[in-house]
């Protein structure tokens, strides 16, 4: 299907964004990638009134590592990311993810801030936001505020980014020295949304014992889920059994919530083995 | 606007209002400055195939997921159906049609599914030849993983797919050594 008739500007600046957006509200939209909202539109599940396009604010488009954070403009496309030695080195975790994001093509066009705003439950960049207590900057008509992970995610499809504001950029912190990280995910078919999937972080302490566990799932609830599995003492089967006890994920056409919870204890144990792993090959190094 | 009044930017046309709820959009398509009056909604790919009239890039599901209508913006290959034709206003764009050399002599992408047998029907070859000319100017040396990789994101129901991977391998050969290009 084609898209339903809306208005449209391709503003130059910040202000001019949000002057549009202002005007727009509450029936504006942002259009950044547009790999999300552009299927939204021709499937006319969603139809705003007025698209702000925000291609042309090429100083949107940066990805750099500022005060222990890596941080990720609106413009920045996930191949963009993906591909940037300094952010590998800095949060491997954006790696992992990024590389699990739909397909090359569709990274290639993609921004990794437009999908953490989309706030889809199956998506990679959510869980990570979620995961490493990151946060997102809003700019608004009164001023910038910066919303925390744990406040970001309101719902299925909604973050907390008022019809007038325009989400600038996102921050998500470095990784610790002896921390380690790492994404386990299944789908049905390579590249699709995951039927679940696991973001994995773990810290050990000066003696090499597990100081933390924390784990992020997507698929298996409406906004990012978040469980602290410390007390699994490192071993990662353990901590599979206990994520499988803490999850309660719906059924939809994908899976069964059975088959759910049991993915989300297999690729708990999956993921957290590799960043127990990746980190003891870091406080090793 | 761009009603005739001076030379305004690509940019000034399309932040101005519109005339008549269409926009003058301005495409580079295959080295021809193109352009064409669309509304807001007109999706790249039927800005290509309706207004300017290159059908050989192919519309699919119109959701991003069959990769058919894959073409190359600026160089980078991105679906046509998930982008609006005046966010592209100004790019490069890159369809199967300009894969082809100019003398006729088909690209060593095109060479290699037709050494290979990659298409049987052919609905969704323009988007598997756009998406592997890019990746193959990222990675001229794919492995037989890294082909099932670039063309993950496209569907084909004829050839399961076996010959396409050898197509990709193939048309690295002819690039490496594009005397062989001509053998057919």
């Amino acid at each position: 299907m084609k898209p339903p008739p809306f208005g449209y500007s391709r503003p130059e600046s910040v202000a001019e964004a949000l002057a549009a957006l202002g005007s727009a509200a509450p029936d504006g939209k942002v259009l950044a990638g547009g790999q999300s909202l552009l299927p939204l539109l021709n499937m006319r599940l969603a139809t705003p009134a007025y698209l702000v396009d925000i291609n042309a604010l090429t100083e949107l488009g940066f990805v750099r590592i500022d005060d222990g954070e890596v941080v990720i403009g609106a413009l920045a496309r996930h191949a963009q990311v993906l591909a940037d030695p300094a952010t590998s080195r800095a949060q491997p975790l954006i790696g992992q993810a990024l590389a699990l994001v739909a397909h090359p093509v569709i990274r290639n066009r993609g921004t990794t801030l437009g999908s953490i705003v989309h706030a889809d439950p199956a998506g990679e960049m959510t869980a990570v936001l979620a995961l490493l207590g990151g946060s997102v900057l809003l700019a608004g008509s009164s001023g910038e505020r910066l919303v925390k992970a744990e406040d970001f995610f309101l719902g299925p499809l909604e973050s907390d980014v008022r019809p007038d504001e325009l989400a600038t950029e996102v921050r998500l912190p470095v990784l610790g020295r002896r921390a380690g990280c790492a994404f386990a995910e299944v789908s049905r078919r390579h590249g699709d949304y995951a039927v679940c999937g696991v973001a994995a972080l773990a810290e050990l302490d000066e003696a090499g014992g597990v100081s933390l566990a924390r784990a992020a799932y997507l698929s298996v609830a409406g906004t990012p889920l978040v469980l602290d599995l410390t007390e699994a003492g490192g071993d990662p089967a353990s901590a599979g059994r206990l994520a499988k006890s803490r999850v309660a994920p719906a059924a939809d056409i994908h899976a069964t919530a059975a088959y759910r919870r049991h993915l989300a204890g297999v690729l708990t144990e999956r993921a957290l083995a590799g960043a127990l792993a990746h980190a003891r090959e870091r406080a090793g190094g | 606007m761009a009603s005739g009044d001076g030379n305004p930017t690509i940019n000034d046309r399309v932040i101005n209002q519109p005339q008549d709820g269409l926009f003058d959009v301005s495409l580079i398509v295959n080295g021809v400055t193109r352009t064409a009056w669309v509304p807001a909604r007109r999706l790249l790919s039927d800005c290509l195939r309706h207004d300017l009239r290159l059908t050989g890039t192919h519309v699919g599901c119109e959701h991003g997921v069959c990769g058919a209508c894959t073409v190359l913006l600026d160089g980078v290959a991105v679906r046509s159906c998930l982008m609006l034709a005046v966010t592209a206003d100004g790019a490069r764009i890159t369809t199967v049609e300009g894969l082809t050399r100019p003398d006729g002599t088909l690209s060593p992408v095109q060479q290699a599914f037709a050494d290979c047998h990659g298409l049987q029907c052919g609905f969704c070859t323009p988007g598997f030849l756009t998406a592997i000319t890019a990746a193959l100017e990222e990675n001229p040396e794919p492995s037989p993983e890294e082909a099932r990789e670039i063309i993950g994101g496209n569907l084909c129901r004829c050839t399961g797919y076996q010959n396409i991977v050898k197509a990709v391998l193939r048309a690295a050969e002819l690039r490496a050594a594009p005397d062989q290009v001509d053998t057919s």
